[in-house]
């Protein structure tokens, strides 16, 4: 199943969604800079345009004098040269005497009669044109006249609007360019950090599908979780196939000696003719298929811890309980009605973070072969040793040879096999069990007889 | 009909003309075909100077006729401050050499706005506001007849035309003319813009007033009164109406110190009934075809100047600007006047 990475039902792509954003950002940016820019383009304007219709009407205030007791405008030139900065632009301007009247310049009425301080600016119209005014007053206290002469000058507004969206547009420029600048970086920036996910996703598709091993785990931190889970998932997937693979190869190993044993019997049985004979071959074959059943329920059983060590959820849980579920069970008094049993547990907890069913199942099958091969009393328990917390099945026999202790706990034994028992199978499901919850199985000979324990790190009781 | 009418009617035919300089056209003329609407066009430029132009106009835009109209300077400033007040223009384009009427026109508000790639490529000095549009290139020049004046005392700069009148020998006594300024509104725009070029203008009218200078009126009397000697020489003459002459006895100079150039304004006024037919005839002028009938015509002399003495950096273009408006102002021009009076002894 080695498919492309488009894979139906993804959403946008991380790249395109962070983009955007940056991108809108940028946007929203670039509106609420050119309303600022404009803003600030328009005061400018009306601040340096104002001083040069000041200057003018300074300009021309000045040049006024008492020439026969009267007011006379030398108009100066360079008024005009200061307004014709604004090139484009209509000019008024008026000077007019005590009463109103008219010495030189626009006759009619001000654009706006009645100025209120000196110097007053005010907006009003120049022949259908939007204009700015401003009236400044001067006092003659002389001999021969005395009065106050008013000076209008007004300009209109092109070089004003100019300058406003001269300097909006520049600001706008600047600000373009470093918005594009930005999100050159950003999409670069994004391109960086997406890398390792893309390394990742060409990785899982450029996989052989049989292929459970880890991935490279040098990522960036957030993507390392994401690709430690898909590690665990994939060791799980990994042990759990091979613990199928062996099942499997374990079983039919298993099997094929009994079941070839079982049908040359049952040929044996068709072909006699003895009935007391027959009686006999009859009766081993019963043996034989019961002992089948119970190395197949044992193989299952096996299977079955094998798996759920691997996924069954751990829970904190008191060892104490597992023992006293196997005792109360009451399974021992099929397999040996006769021996006796007895259960040892104090009064302190015995807590372990591990799977009550495994651990049952683990301590079952110790049991099962302290009864079968072990001998005399039985005692089961569970106890606090230090930092090990322990399970245990003694029984008062002498224990297995040391030989055969060499060889114990292996996946499974030929000899257990061989003649239909499953001792090897029962001590190596009891090990898998130990080792899944970090622990171990350990067999040792003590004063009272064989004892096995599985042993595993006991979990601090929290009240 | 008796002969007692058609005497009449001759009288009044030979009265009409010297009626109308005082308030209407000096002179019309009619370009294109004979029928049908024409734009009018009302300029103070003589129509036989301006005239081969506007044939060539004509004949390469079929369609447009064009009815021209000759004004005095100032009668064509009041007319279109009237009618521009009056918001309804007879006039669709005026073309005056008064640019500071002009300007003053535009100032009111009373121009419509053009742009093309022709009118936008005019240098700034030359154009306001894409409403006024400086077409021609006409020196100031001083003139000399060349029999009166011999070559050594031929004037280059404004300082030999003064170190001439302060000469105590009183060779040139009353033989020096300039426009009477209060009569002709080119003679004040020049004499203005002197004022404002150098300080040389204050010793010139102090020459002037020393060797009994004559203020008079009009291009053409002057240059009739330099060739026949009536003058010696002439200052402040619009290059243009000298060249059109081509006279021997009449020697130019354009003056070293600097040379002032006059670029004529042409205007469509707001209420223009025909703008598109004005706006036609301004590319037209502004084309490189227009601007070779105008330099034929001797209305654009920018090129090499005859006198090769004056460096191109010398011609002060008057610059079509707010800034005229202070030539206009009614308090500066009498307090202008008046010096000028006593400068000639008024």
């Amino acid at each position: 199943m080695v498919e492309g990475r488009a894979i139906t039902g993804a959403t946008a792509s991380l790249k395109r969604r962070v983009i955007s954003g940056v991108l809108a950002l940028l946007l929203v940016g670039g509106a609420v800079a050119a309303l600022a820019a404009f803003a600030y383009g328009r005061a400018a304007a009306r601040e340096s345009y104002d001083r040069l219709l000041l200057g003018a009407a300074n300009d021309i205030a000045e040049a006024i004098s008492i020439q026969n007791g009267a007011p006379v405008v030398d108009l100066p030139v360079a008024a005009f040269q200061l307004l014709a900065l604004a090139p484009d632009d209509r000019i008024y301007y008026s000077v007019r005497g005590p009463g109103g009247a008219v010495l030189t310049g626009a006759t009619g009425a001000l654009p706006n009669p009645t100025p209120t301080a000196s110097p007053s600016f005010f907006d009003a119209k120049m022949a259908d044109e939007n204009a700015r005014f401003v009236t400044l007053a001067r006092r003659f206290a002389e001999r021969s006249f005395s009065g106050t002469v008013t000076v209008t000058v007004g300009q209109t507004l092109r070089a004003r609007t100019e300058m406003a969206l001269g300097l909006t547009r520049d600001a706008l420029i600047a600000a373009a360019i470093g918005g594009i600048a930005l999100l050159a970086l950003a999409v670069l920036v994004i391109d960086r950090a997406m890398r390792p996910l893309i390394r990742i996703a060409d990785q899982l598709a450029g996989r052989d599908p049989h292929d459970l091993t880890p991935m490279d785990a040098a990522v960036p931190a957030e993507v390392a979780v994401m690709v430690g889970a898909m590690n665990r998932f994939m060791a799980r997937l990994d042990r759990q196939v091979a613990a199928m693979r062996n099942l499997i190869s374990d079983t039919a190993h298993q099997l094929r000696t009994p079941v070839a044993a079982l049908r040359v019997q049952a040929e044996l049985a068709s072909a006699e003719e003895d009935d007391a004979r027959r009686e006999q071959i009859l009766t081993r074959l019963q043996r034989r298929t019961r002992s089948l059943g119970e190395l197949l329920d044992q193989m299952l059983s096996r299977a079955l811890v094998v798996h759920r060590t691997d996924a069954a959820r751990r829970v904190e849980l008191d060892l104490r309980d597992v023992a006293l579920d196997v005792i109360e069970s009451r399974d021992h008094e099929l397999v040996a009605p006769n021996r006796e049993v007895v259960l040892e547990i104090g009064d302190e907890a015995v807590m372990v973070m591990a799977d009550t069913l495994s651990l049952t199942e683990a301590l079952r099958n110790l049991l099962g072969n302290a009864l079968k091969h072990g001998a005399g009393r039985v005692r089961v328990g569970a106890s606090r040793e230090g930092a090990r917390a322990c399970l245990w099945v003694e029984d008062s026999g002498p224990g297995p040879s040391a030989e055969v202790l060499e060889r114990i706990g292996e996946r499974f034994e030929k000899t257990a096999a061989s003649v239909g028992q499953s001792a090897g199978l029962g001590l190596s499901i009891a090990r898998a069990v130990a080792q899944a919850f970090g622990g171990e199985l350990v067999l040792a000979a003590t004063a009272q007889g064989f004892r096995a324990v599985i042993s595993l790190p006991a979990e601090q009781e929290q009240r | 009909m008796t002969r007692f009418a058609i005497l009449v009617s001759a009288l009044i035919a030979a009265a009409l003309p010297a009626m109308a300089q005082q308030d209407g056209p000096e002179a019309r003329a009619r370009f294109g075909p004979a029928d049908g609407p024409a734009m009018v066009l009302r300029s103070t430029t003589d129509i036989t100077v301006l005239g081969p132009t506007l044939e060539d106009f004509t004949a390469r835009n079929p369609g447009i006729a064009v009815d021209y109209e000759q004004w005095g300077s100032n009668a064509l400033y009041d007319i279109s401050q009237r009618e521009c007040e009056a918001g309804q223009s007879r006039a669709d384009a005026v073309l005056s050499s008064a640019v500071h009427q002009m300007v003053d026109l535009v100032n009111r508000g009373c121009a419509g706005s053009y742009r093309s790639t022709a009118s936008a490529g005019l240098p700034a000095a030359r154009r306001w506001r894409d409403q006024l549009w400086g077409v021609t290139q006409e020196p100031a020049v001083i003139i000399y007849n060349t029999h009166l004046v011999p070559p050594q005392d031929v004037p280059h700069t404004r300082f030999a035309l003064l170190d001439l009148m302060r000469r105590a020998e009183g060779r040139y006594q009353g033989k020096i003319a300039t426009y009477e300024i209060e009569a002709s509104g080119l003679g004040y725009l020049f004499a203005f813009e002197d004022s404002l070029e150098a300080s040389t203008f204050g010793a010139l009218m102090e020459g002037f007033s020393r060797a009994d200078a004559v203020a008079t009126c009009c291009s053409a009397e002057i240059i009739k009164g330099v060739s026949q000697g009536e003058y010696a020489i002439a200052y402040n003459v619009l290059g243009s109406y000298v060249n059109a002459r081509r006279d021997p006895n009449v020697g130019v100079v354009w003056p070293q110190d600097y040379t002032l150039m006059l670029s004529r304004g042409y205007m469509i006024p707001k209420s223009a009934g025909q703008a598109s037919a004005a706006q036609r005839l301004l590319d037209f002028l502004l084309s490189p075809r227009g601007q070779e009938d105008l330099r034929t015509a001797g209305l654009l002399l920018n090129g090499e100047p005859e006198d090769s003495a004056t460096p191109a950096s010398a011609l002060h273009t008057i610059a079509i600007s707010p800034v005229l408006l202070v030539a206009l102002d009614r308090q500066k021009r009498a307090q202008f006047i008046a010096r000028w009076r006593a400068a000639f002894g008024r």
